[in-house]
């Protein structure tokens, strides 16, 4: 029973938190917003007055529009995917009795200690490097012809290299809740014959599902933001141009900050769409 | 008969768990290996494994050509004071949703979470016009406040994940002896809610001190972290393989070796509320 | 107890006020990660030593990094910066601006007369000097004379792209990983489209005609593009479309490159025993033509700016004439030796005797540098300055997004129509929204 005293001793401990994030979020909000409805360009004096919407509409009628959101969405979906189901195979392995688990683990969680601008440097020039790279030379070696990656495999080559960096995160999330499996569950369907695919199916998969939940939500919010990745690598070509490297061109290389604070809005639209769509999931699996 | 199954299962698990662990982490084996390289072997076609001239020629050219610890120093300096000042703040906030939850706690927990979709790209100009007025740039303090609140809403999402695991009936025989909020929270819970506090600790560090998109931008000498010590070392003229693969050990190793240390705790903490 | 209370903080303001005055002036220096810069940055030691109450905080940075942050800072009127090294492209535009701080104050002994006239007219604005070149260079071509050899061809100093063409063709060997020709792929204005605009001005291209209409669907760069494309799928390197200076100089000093048309500082880099492993068998020849009366070669140069934020202009530009001085030159050349010092910007160096002995290609660099005129790059008239770019401030974001089509074409992810028709249509849209 909480007395009308802890709700607001509670309500007072929560403003800090509250009021510095509204803060962080309203005010360059607020800012962008008015911007995108200017002709804002630094390198011809700043601010050249209202246009109403022709940023907005200038953003989606480029022919880069609908190519960088799919790409986003690409790009997010597939490392969704490679992560929980490898993560999943993982957690699995690492579950079982060998010898030094300890010391596979720490290999397994090592990628997620790497900065992004470097596992993205080191990936692009010693191994993806159709010339100098490590698969060029494994490649030349079974007697093929080097891939290039970046060019010719662009997208996949990115999500391969940011599932690299976030499949311990998975791995470990998924791990924990497998650990919390009852194991004698498992061995009764073991007694009765269950097979390995079925008690998989049955038992441990409903039990992730929390967990895989919890890997989507946050991994979809730092996935939405990516960029040190496709800076480093491919700089937006071939494909691997999404939203957020899209208006970082408006911005920064264009310097038409008006169009991309107008994309920037567009970019918060579709991140709350993904967001409300994700927080359903979420907030149903969390109150279960 | 049985035990020979389960050492025969043994075995092969094994295997193949090492020959997974040993791949994934491969990448990292080989950029330190790269590091000790020349420049003309880092490039050999084939590639050579541990059979070269070791040299630490790459780790005094980059010693010699930047300040390396002041790098550092500022990195340990902006992951560190943004993830306390964001625990400081955190605590608090997490303890209210978790013990006096209202009608609207959840929803203030997912609006938290969704401040972090703000595209970084998007607010950038105005963030740094806004540093500039309140002369934040290049700054060790602008730095931390903008990578707190970058984290503080996963900061609280752990915290009350954690603490939400504490049963209320400990707290409530604490208020029966006559503990105030203030005992409550400092004799009771903190004590309970230190794995998790270090967790979040130290998941937080890792995420700030692996920044790079604000801490490149916000910077230029004073208090620049390792991001942008590693952005001067990224494709140079010339060969350049083993003095990036120097610059980034240098870049990672901190974290690596601290990563590896904590292991236990990180793991520990790291469920986000995903195991009931 | 108040007046005491303020009388002693006016004191400790006093002393402050008057330990600043004999307290280092810091010059922060944003810089590019090139071996010329980092060179300056490990002898600068010298200048803090002649100017003890000057301090030097480096920023060194990739290029791509570099610039966003110096425009960045520039744009916004950050004021993070003393001195940025920016090139011939920012200088006329930010200049125009009113955001850089003119060097026509520089001291007598800085001899500006002794500049080159190509390079000191694209950094100069209505007649007032706003960045002193640290060192320039034009492209040229740069091959391997035993290949050339091998092929039974002899390459004129002045060569056509036809013979380029021929001459790849017979030196491409990729049984034994030799190429015939390195060039650009690697998508940015500063990268592929450098070396493709100034391709394109020889084939009589042009970015826009005199009423600022775009032209690259038009003949003359189809022709251009076509020639490129076809001289790289088949005379080529693998993954091209990712190769941009840095990558295509490793692969010629590892002796994959028969000939390779890039910047002429590349010169000392190729024939440094240290780095290359064809140092003693590297020729050099003109930027090739198509007999319209242009070569396609280019003119750069890194420079060093004062931005009109900074708040150590004095000691900015004390800075900038020891970096940029003959004085600076010669320590180059007493230190690590006359074929490393910054080349391209003083008649003075092309003068001297030793440095021509010890830099065989400096007559070439030379004869490019002239070669190219900045205020009218191509056959046909144009509205802009620049040969490798135009100088206007949306050209950057422009001709990196062409390059991308134009990566993406050379990757065999289209056709070089679809690449130049997106090209036109996606310059079109930038130039409406810039007001044109």
């Amino acid at each position: 029973m909480a007395t009308q005293h802890s709700r607001s001793a509670a309500r007072l401990m929560m403003a800090p938190a509250v009021i510095l994030l509204l803060g962080w979020m309203l005010v360059p909000l607020i800012m962008t917003l008015l911007f995108s409805f200017k002709k804002y360009l630094p390198l011809r004096g700043g601010d050249l007055g209202w246009v109403g919407f022709e940023n907005y509409v200038r953003f989606v009628t480029s022919s880069a529009f609908w190519p960088s959101v799919l790409a986003t969405l690409a790009i997010v979906g597939g490392v969704l995917i490679i992560t929980v189901v490898f993560g999943v195979l993982l957690a699995i392995l690492l579950n079982q009795p060998m010898w030094g688990r300890g010391i596979v683990r720490i290999l397994v969680i090592a990628p997620f200690f790497v900065m992004p601008t470097v596992s993205a440097l080191v990936w692009k020039n010693m191994f993806m490097d159709p010339v100098n790279g490590l698969f060029a030379h494994l490649w030349t070696a079974f007697g093929a012809a080097p891939v290039e990656w970046l060019s010719q495999a662009s997208l996949q080559s990115i999500v391969m290299i940011v599932s690299w960096q976030w499949l311990p995160f998975a791995t470990l999330i998924l791990l924990t809740a497998i650990q919390s499996l009852d194991s004698e569950q498992l061995e009764a369907a073991e007694m009765d014959g269950a097979p390995p695919i079925k008690r998989f199916a049955y038992i441990t998969l409903p039990h992730l599902g929390r967990a895989i939940t919890v890997v989507v939500l946050i991994q979809t919010i730092f996935l939405l933001g990516i960029f040190a990745e496709i800076f480093v690598t491919t700089q937006g070509s071939f494909g691997t141009r999404t939203l957020t490297y899209l208006i970082y061109q408006r911005v920064l290389e264009s310097q038409n900050v008006g169009l991309g604070s107008a994309g920037g809005v567009y970019a918060i639209i579709l991140a709350n769409i993904i967001a409300i769509f994700l927080m359903r999931m979420v907030g149903k699996n969390l109150d279960a | 008969m049985a035990r020979s199954v389960t050492t025969q299962r043994k075995i092969i698990n094994t295997a193949v768990a090492w020959t997974v662990g040993l791949l994934i982490f491969f990448p990292i084996l080989w950029t330190i290996l790269t590091s000790f390289k020349t420049e003309a072997t880092a490039i050999a076609d084939p590639p050579v494994f541990l059979a070269f001239d070791w040299t630490l020629e790459n780790y005094a050219t980059v010693l010699e050509r930047s300040d390396y610890m002041r790098f550092l120093w500022n990195s340990v300096i902006i992951a560190g004071g943004s993830t306390l000042l964001g625990i400081i703040i955190a605590v608090p906030a997490a303890w209210s949703m978790a013990f006096v939850p209202g009608p609207r706690t959840k929803d203030i927990l997912l609006w938290m979470l969704s401040t972090k979709m703000l595209p970084a790209v998007g607010v950038l100009y105005p963030i740094y016009l806004i540093f500039i007025k309140l002369g934040l740039l290049d700054t060790r303090t602008g730095l931390v406040l903008v990578l707190m609140l970058m984290n503080l809403p996963i900061i609280v999402w752990m915290l009350y994940t954690y603490f939400r695991e504490i049963p209320v009936e400990i707290l409530e025989a604490a208020r029966m002896d006559g503990a105030g909020l203030k005992e409550e929270i400092l004799y009771v819970l903190t004590p309970m809610a230190i794995p998790g506090i270090a967790s979040t600790l130290l998941l937080n560090f890792i995420l700030a001190w692996n920044e790079a998109f604000w801490t490149l931008n916000l910077t230029a000498a004073k208090a620049a972290p390792l991001t942008a010590f590693i952005a001067s070392y990224s494709s140079p003229e010339g060969l350049f393989y083993a003095k990036l693969s120097a610059a980034s050990t240098m870049a990672i190793a901190p974290i690596l070796i601290l990563g590896w240390f904590s292991q236990k705790q990180l793991v520990s903490g790291l469920t986000f509320g995903a195991v009931k | 107890m108040t007046r005491i209370k303020s009388f002693h903080a006016a004191t400790a303001m006093a002393l402050v006020v008057a330990s600043g005055a004999f307290a280092d002036t810091t010059v922060t220096i944003a810089t590019v990660n090139n071996g010329d810069m980092i060179r300056m940055q490990r002898l600068a030691p010298e200048f803090e030593a002649q100017n003890p109450d000057i301090r030097l905080e480096w920023v060194t940075l990739e290029e791509n990094v570099l610039r966003q942050r110096v425009t960045q800072d520039i744009a916004a009127n950050g004021g993070q910066f003393d001195v940025m090294t920016i090139g011939t492209y920012e200088v006329p535009i930010w200049g125009q601006q009113g955001w850089l701080v003119s060097l026509d104050d520089m001291p007598e002994v800085w001899d500006a007369d002794d500049l080159l006239p190509a390079i000191r007219d694209g950094l100069t604005i209505d007649g007032a000097l706003y960045a002193a070149p640290f060192y320039g260079e034009s492209s040229m071509v740069m091959y391997r004379t035993d290949l050339m050899e091998k092929a039974g061809l002899e390459i004129p100093d002045a060569p056509s792209w036809d013979f380029i063409k021929q001459a790849a063709a017979a030196m491409t060997d990729t049984d034994n990983g030799t190429y015939g020709i390195c060039l650009r792929g690697k998508a940015g204005w500063g990268e592929n489209m450098a070396f493709l605009t100034a391709m394109a001005n020889s084939f009589g291209a042009r970015w826009f005609d005199e009423d600022w209409q775009p032209e690259l669907n038009g003949p003359e760069w189809t022709a251009a593009v076509n020639f490129y494309m076809d001289l790289m799928t088949q005379h080529g390197p693998p993954g091209a479309s990712t190769n941009g200076f840095n990558e295509n100089l490793s692969l010629f000093q590892q002796g994959k490159c028969g000939m390779w048309i890039d910047a002429t500082v590349a010169a000392s880099f190729v024939t440094d025993p240290d780095d290359s492993t064809v140092a003693d068998t590297v020729g050099f020849a003109l930027a090739p033509d198509t007999g319209l009366g242009r070569r396609g070669n280019w003119l750069w140069a890194w420079s060093l700016a004062v931005p009109a934020g900074s708040d150590a202009t004095q000691e900015a530009k004390t800075f900038i004439q020891w970096a940029t001085s003959k004085d600076y030159t010669a320590l180059v050349a007493a230190k690590e030796g006359w074929a490393n010092v910054p080349p391209g910007t003083r008649s003075s160096l092309y003068e001297n005797p030793e440095y021509q002995a010890a830099a065989p290609w400096a007559d070439m660099t030379l004869n490019s540098i002239n070669a190219a005129d900045p205020t009218d790059p191509s056959v046909k008239p144009v509205p802009y300055t620049g040969v490798q770019f135009v100088a206007i401030p949306e050209f950057a974001g422009i001709a990196t997004q062409v390059g991308q089509e134009i990566s993406a074409a050379l990757a065999g992810q289209q056709s070089v129509k679809e690449a130049l028709d997106k090209a036109q249509a996606l310059t079109l849209d930038e130039m409406e929204a810039a007001g044109y």
